[in-house]
């Protein structure tokens, strides 16, 4: 058993795993929306070729940029499907708004408009929509944003679950922005706006699955203001921002590796995490590593700017700003976790998870 | 809640690896298995072999619940699942087990009902919430995950639970180790011992391995700190020529395990006079099935399954990893054919699995 022989075999799957196959799987399975590995697929190999894979579409990025005479616009459209519609800390009305607002924001966008569909499910209550659209106008106020249009439908009882929401958004781009997934380079540093896990966990105990009684609220937000504050701080040395929603960090983590080809090493005791969201994820057998946020961001910053982007995340109300880790040529396209003993590991993306809808 | 931290400090990690390179003979080669999934996965998590010196190999064994099930008993579960009105309740892991005919996850997304629960009570709490449906859940695991089972089983008799069965596939972790043991293509210095099992069984299970075998046993608990302290006692026996069953994780396991929860196995459960083992064949009395007392809740009786036997597919290497006669990447169809998007093998699927662990956490870049 040679090192020689493990280096090969090592080698062997690397080629393996960056060869393009056709889309396989006989049937969508819940796997492919998890935000893993069977979602990139669902993309990549099905989605973007039968869609034409023009080069917005296939850089995968939160929101798509266009020029408008001497505007850039970002554009984005997303849908929302969380079970169950209020958990502590937000509800589905709130949770869509900021959703958009952040893809928006992740493309260093102010938001300017947005448009809400909703698809209900026959039967459901009309002042449990009223509130989460009373919800969803109540976020987009804070997050200074205008829903400007919408559409209706409505689907037979079992059809859906509930409600549905989906919604576009527009937003400029900041002429400061020069954000780019691929713009990583050796020697920046990653940063995150706050503790990581907690909108995951929090619909998870919602769903009252588990009989924990931990209480643990979504950290669902508009990303904007930190996003502005990052770019008021440091536009320069500002490469690339993530929101690490489904898959978490070690997803947003992973696509950024693999567009940048280079290496992310994170040191996990540097990265927050709260408590009682630690010990949740500890007794549920979860790496909150996978575990989605849906209002902080990941950043990579130039190495010199570290100060500033944590001063201004901080000053933007995210009190939970930290390092967690740095960028290195090596291992190029991988995330790799420094352990507290000095050890060093892989931290893949998921296949998918057993976890339940979210967002 | 009680956290774990004092069980993953670094410094403390250093110093025990430290003073293994002080115990450890550089003339020698020292193999050692640990025998439980949850240990491959704590192994891999912390990537503590990095931390061992060069001549410590730490080889995975038989112990992951979810490996070492065979393809015919997921096509069972597969079937039961199938059946109008069943709701079939399984711990997540087993969503992406092949049977011969897809996973559960396909069936699921087929129409089958199959619900993710993390404790059968869960699946009786559906039982009792579904009073119409007939409600299934598809018991796996050691002696770790058996007491639960058997503790779901005695109240399901209790409130009278019409409509709840188990499908059981406990095993144990005895006859698995002896069949190893006998087999003459594994040659062992040490075992790290299953701390969880231990709480139920006690050591007592674990004596025949020095007494007729003559290998070191440490039963060790699952921090990363537990398992390096487990190799390091380990070495320590080799060193002072003592060979005996000793119990790092004493903070859990007595030598006399847990007698409630023995009991509560004992009266739900019955010995298998055999059961097949994922790539390690059919071994004699190494799993239990419901009592006759508890045959009305065995879903086996109530449902029928196919009960076929299925051949692992012939690529498929799990049984020699689950020997520990190779290491995940030397299996021929390790990260290429199977990976765990398509697992061809179990040991791929959980992330107690050896191959698993490997892919996601193991597999450094060259020369990182």
């Amino acid at each position: 058993m040679s090192a020689g022989g493990e280096q090969a075999a090592l080698a062997r799957i690397e080629r393996a795993r960056t060869r393009r196959r056709a889309f396989r799987d006989a049937q969508i399975t819940t796997a492919h929306g998890a935000g893993g590995k069977a979602t990139h697929e669902l993309i990549e190999r099905l989605l973007v070729p039968e869609l034409g894979g023009g080069a917005q579409l296939a850089a995968l990025a939160d929101a798509a940029v266009f020029g408008a005479g001497d505007a850039l616009i970002a554009m984005t459209s997303d849908s929302f499907v969380v079970r169950p519609l209020r958990f502590p800390g937000g509800s589905i009305g709130e949770l869509a708004v900021n959703g958009t607002v952040n893809d928006l924001a992740m493309a260093g966008a102010a938001p300017l408009a947005l448009t809400l569909s909703l698809v209900l499910e026959e039967g459901l209550d009309s002042e449990v929509l009223r509130a989460e659209v009373a919800a969803a106008g109540a976020a987009a106020r804070a997050a200074g944003i205008e829903i400007v249009g919408g559409d209706t439908k409505v689907v037979e009882r079992g059809a859906a679950d509930g409600m549905y929401v989906c919604t576009a958004g527009v937003g400029l781009v900041d002429p400061r922005a020069e954000l780019s997934p691929g713009a990583a380079r050796p020697g920046d540093r990653l940063l995150v706006s706050g503790p990581i896990a907690e909108h995951g966990i929090a619909v998870m105990l919602a769903r009252g699955e588990f009989e924990l009684g931990a209480a643990v609220e979504s950290d669902t937000c508009s990303l904007w203001p930190a996003v502005a504050a990052l770019l008021d701080a440091c536009p320069r040395e500002l490469r690339s921002l993530r929101d690490p929603t489904r898959g978490g960090l070690a997803s947003a983590l992973n696509e950024l590796a693999q567009t940048s080809r280079t290496g992310m090493i994170v040191e996990e005791e540097r990265v927050p995490l709260a408590r009682a969201v630690g010990g949740a994820c500890e007794l549920l057998g979860i790496d909150p590593m996978y575990v989605a946020c849906e209002g902080r961001l990941l950043a990579i910053v130039a190495p010199q700017a570290v100060d500033a982007a944590l001063g201004a995340l901080r000053s933007a109300g995210c009190a939970g700003a930290a390092e967690i880790g740095t960028v290195e040529a090596d291992p190029a396209g991988m995330v790799l976790v420094a352990t507290a003993f000095g050890s060093r590991r892989v931290l893949d993306m998921l296949v998918g998870d057993p976890l339940p809808r979210i967002c | 809640m009680k956290f774990a931290a004092e069980y993953r400090d670094g410094t403390i990690g250093r110093a025990i690896a430290q003073r293994l390179r002080e115990v450890a003979d550089p003339d020698r080669h020292y193999k050692l298995m640990e025998i439980c999934g949850g240990h491959t996965h704590t192994i891999y998590r912390y990537a503590l072999a990095s931390l061992l010196p060069p001549n410590v190999e730490l080889v995975h064994g038989p112990g992951c619940p979810v490996c070492v099930i065979p393809m015919g008993r997921v096509q069972d579960a597969i079937a039961i699942a199938r059946r109008p009105g069943v709701i079939l309740a399984c711990f997540g892991d087993l969503l992406r087990v092949p049977g011969s005919d897809g996973t559960l996850l396909d069936a699921r997304a087929a129409g089958a009902d199959v619900r993710v629960v993390y404790s059968p009570l869960d699946a009786l709490r559906i039982a009792r919430e579904n009073p119409d449906r007939e409600v299934v859940f598809f018991a796996i695991g050691f002696e770790t995950t058996a007491p639960s089972t058997a503790l779901t089983l005695l109240r399901a008799r209790a409130e009278g639970a019409a409509n709840f069965s188990i499908f059981c596939n406990h095993v144990t972790i005895g006859p698995p180790l002896r069949a190893l043991l006998d087999s003459p293509e594994v040659s062992l210095d040490g075992f790290v011992g299953p701390g969880h099992v231990a709480t139920v069984v006690g050591s007592g299970p674990f004596e025949f391995i020095p007494a007729e075998h003559g290998k070191s046993v440490v039963i060790a608990g699952f921090e990363p700190l537990d398992v390096l302290e487990a190799v390091l006692m380990l070495l320590e026996q080799q060193r002072s020529g003592r060979c005996e069953v000793e119990i790092q994780y004493v903070r859990a396991v007595t030598a006399a395990g847990n007698p409630r929860a023995l009991e509560a196995m004992a009266t739900v459960f019955a010995l298998r006079p055999t059961f097949e083992w994922r790539g390690l064949g059919f071994i004699p009395d190494s799993a239990l099935r419901l009592s006759d007392e508890f045959a009305d809740l065995d879903a086996e009786l109530r449902f029928g399954v196919p009960g076929v036997r299925v051949e692992d597919p012939k690529a498929c290497q799990c049984g020699e990893v689950l020997r520990g006669s190779i290491k995940p990447w030397e299996c021929k169809v390790f990260g290429t054919a199977c990976t765990p998007e398509r697992p061809i093998g179990t040991c791929m699927v959980s992330s107690e699995g050896a191959c698993a662990a490997y892919f996601n956490y193991g597999r450094l870049a060259v020369g990182a």
